[in-house]
């Protein structure tokens, strides 16, 4: 019994440690790249979930890369410990060491970023999903995206294509960031179906931010939601996607995607043919964009650019041509939304 | 010439342990192609500047304050023979509980923050007590218990903090409580810099430190000096001898877990007073399964664990400037595991040694005796020599008259 008390703490403890392995799974890609010497030397601070999560933070170095060919400079990336109590300590060591512009990747930098922006006055930061308003610094710069106008389309497109009338949201963490999805998500599928069933889940709860990083929930739930007779099931879960993918393949059933391509990113034929589409929220547009500026010198900061539909910022992706023959309604939809005729909720109705 | 053999026997495992996790670490470093010694360089280089440095310093105190406090939490239980895990969900229910009520609260400056650590105390106790009722009453394991409770503790602390304890605006991506005001904010002890003639950072030094060390000697003194502390450590080396010599092993079992579960408690707030002032989704988790490591680390003494918690610390700051130096910061978390499984190998082997030494030295072998007839063909973690030493061979020998 002891031992396996201790077995048992044992793993737990190695797993409170380990959780840092998935946390800077890509991160062994990191160090100082590209080199020109006038371009600007740019810091990326990530997220729990870190490099290489195949969606939301490699799309956020996408737009670093792509940035640097643009306009030279270098980057220096960051991945926070395992439970992420050392965000400060990213963004403090790059702004020490002269990195500017910083941009930190993820709404939880929203804590800390007011606090070491003021302390480097002459380093502008910049924080995806975050707000750069009321920071308590003027350097701050918030890139936003209207993810519930993508996930809107993600459900006329899964309503659309529904044949049982009945699809599914996965969640990854209930945060009004999620949220936000899930009523996109919702009132795009009733507006093409109002008597249509949406199964809302969500794999962890506020506070608990494993339901971005653990595909064996995402499986268990999306698999119920399937048999539950659900035929599309959409995963804003981060890199728990990819279980919702493997219970839709195993019950040959569709999913949408999150953030990025992922018929493109998730690297399995038998998981690309089960994607549908990915409600797409171009990080790395915003990212290259806000360097840009920033090499231009028109970066103020205490402001946020907010990337929707009418910027091309959030949108559907046709890889794999699973939705070419329902394009046309969904650039109704688009436009209805970018004319104001249809306003998304921000918040789920319930 | 017998303290220094204690204290050399205390040491000797867990110096080993880490000696030994590091040997492995590098070779795995050289195996992934990173120097050793470079990458060891840069994780003892606190920066150029004094104003870098201190504040290095005081990031590693800053952080190895929680995990004393957490493993403090789990040693309590552990010298009882008593697994802990849920640390973690008393912890989180203690802080979110806390900060909602140090914000709902208004009253002068200590009394506040006294309020606020005594509420933090008594969540993390009544949480903790609840295992320790199912257990003397029903006979659940309290393994089963604490992580089943923890889940418990998550969803709730979740519930509170997004339902009735909720102070950011709607729409806000970060939940968080309302703001504790300036009154329960606890003072930092940066005065401290200036008064040693330091570089003084604009990171502030948590004051919760001194309610840590507080704690910590405390705790230290209970275990080693009471009646309390000598029925709690005979009731981990054998249960039945320390019935049979008159402890009321099921109220041993509540008093230990309440200790524990309030010890549990103070984890969330050095975190709470000393930075946030609220508690929030983004709030710091895991912190009680690290307890745990610490604590078997620490052997579950306090001072051990004390350095324990500040070896965790210093390398978990490292992660940072490793990354700058292009070296993966994986290599922390390969140190990491590597000393927690060394450490219990350690502490196994040094135990089976030592009952070996007992068994074939008999009667005659005073000291060591202590060490070999500690019984617990399982109670690892719990049993050491510095324990049984401690204890004394007539605690051994003639329980039923020392007990008295």
């Amino acid at each position: 019994m002891k031992l396996a008390a201790l077995a048992i703490a044992g793993s737990l403890a190695l797993a409170a440690c380990a959780s840092d392995e998935t946390g800077s799974g890509g991160g062994s890609g990191s160090g100082a790249s590209g080199g020109s010497e006038d371009g600007p030397k740019i810091g990326l601070a990530y997220d729990t979930g870190g490099r290489g999560d195949k969606s939301f933070n490699d799309s956020a170095y996408a737009g670093v890369e792509a940035a640097i060919e643009a306009n030279g400079g270098e980057v220096q990336e960051l991945s926070p410990n395992a439970d992420a109590s050392n965000r400060a300590d990213l963004l403090t060591q790059l702004a020490d060491d002269g990195y500017n512009p910083i941009i930190a990747v993820g709404f939880n930098y929203a804590d800390v970023i007011g606090d070491v922006a003021e302390q480097y006055p002459d380093t502008q930061f910049a924080i995806v999903d975050g707000t750069g308003v009321d920071v308590g610094a003027d350097n701050v710069t918030g890139l936003q995206f209207a993810a519930n106008q993508g996930s809107f389309l993600g459900g006329v497109a899964a309503a659309t294509k529904s044949e049982t009338g009945n699809v599914g949201f996965v969640g990854g963490v209930q945060s009004p960031l999620i949220e936000s999805f899930e009523a996109g998500f919702t009132a795009g599928a009733k507006a093409v179906k109002p008597d249509i069933t949406v199964q809302v889940q969500y794999i962890s709860p506020a506070g608990d931010f494993s339901g971005f990083n653990d595909p064996a929930r995402g499986q268990i739930v999306a698999q119920g939601m399937y048999d539950a007779g659900a035929d599309i099931v959409y995963a804003a879960a981060g890199g728990s996607g990819i279980g919702v993918f493997q219970a839709a393949a195993a019950s040959g059933k569709r999913a949408i995607g999150v953030d990025s391509d992922q018929y493109e990113t998730v690297g399995d034929p038998a998981l690309q043919a089960v994607i549908m589409t990915s409600v797409l929220k171009r990080v790395d547009n915003a990212v290259e964009a806000y360097i840009g500026s920033f090499v231009d010198g028109s970066v103020q900061g205490g402001q946020d650019v907010v990337n929707d539909l009418s910027t091309e910022g959030v949108g559907l992706s046709y890889s794999g041509g699973f939705i070419d023959d329902i394009k046309s309604t969904i650039d109704d939809y688009t436009q209805q939304i970018v004319d104001g005729e249809i306003t998304v909720p921000e918040t789920p109705s319930n | 010439m017998t303290a220094v053999r204690k204290v050399g026997a205390t040491l000797l495992a867990p110096v080993l342990a880490v000696a030994i996790a590091l040997v492995i670490s590098a070779v795995v470093m050289v195996a992934i192609g990173v120097d050793p010694f470079r990458a060891l360089d840069v994780m003892v280089d606190f920066g150029d500047s004094p104003t870098q440095q201190v504040t290095a310093i005081v990031v590693v105190l800053n952080r190895a304050v929680p995990l004393f406090l957490a493993g403090l939490a789990v040693a309590v239980a552990f010298r009882m023979g008593l697994f802990n895990i849920g640390v973690e969900g008393q912890y989180r229910l203690a802080t979110v509980l806390a900060a909602g009520a140090g914000a709902a609260i208004s009253l002068p400056g200590p009394l506040h923050l006294v309020a606020i650590i005594v509420v933090a105390m008594l969540v993390g106790a009544v949480w903790a007590g609840i295992v320790a009722v199912l257990k003397v009453t029903r006979g659940v394991s309290e393994v089963i218990s604490s992580i089943m409770l923890n889940f418990i503790a998550l969803g709730l602390a979740s519930f509170l903090l997004t339902g009735p304890l909720r102070g950011s605006e709607p729409g806000a991506s970060i939940i968080t409580t309302k703001d504790i005001p300036e009154s329960g904010w606890f003072p930092s002890l940066n005065g401290l810099f200036d008064a040693l003639g330091l570089a003084n950072p604009p990171r502030q030094l948590y004051g919760f430190l001194l309610v840590a060390v507080l704690v910590g000697v405390v705790v230290a003194v209970l275990l080693k000096r009471t009646r309390f502390g000598f029925d709690l450590r005979a009731t981990g080396l054998s249960a039945s001898a320390a019935s049979a010599s008159g402890v009321d092993a099921k109220r041993m079992v509540i008093t230990t877990m309440l200790i524990s579960g309030a010890i549990a408690g103070l984890i969330g707030l050095p975190d709470l007073l000393g930075s946030d002032h609220n508690y929030g989704t983004e709030f710091t988790s895991g912190l009680g399964f690290l307890g745990i490591a610490v604590a078997l680390l620490g052997r579950n003494n306090p001072v051990g664990i004390a350095l324990a918690a500040l070896l965790f610390a210093f390398l978990d700051r490292a992660a940072v400037p490793l990354q700058i130096a292009g070296i993966p910061s994986s290599v922390v978390t390969i140190i990491q595991g590597t000393i927690v499984l060394a450490v219990v190998i350690a502490n196994e082997v040094a135990r089976r040694i030592a009952r070996r030494q007992a068994e074939s030295g008999g009667a005659v072998a005073a000291p060591p005796a202590g060490d070999g007839s500690s019984p617990g063909p399982g109670s690892a973690p719990a049993t050491g020599p510095a324990l049984t030493n401690a204890t004394g061979a007539a605690g051994r020998t003639d329980p039923t008259g020392s007990a008295q």
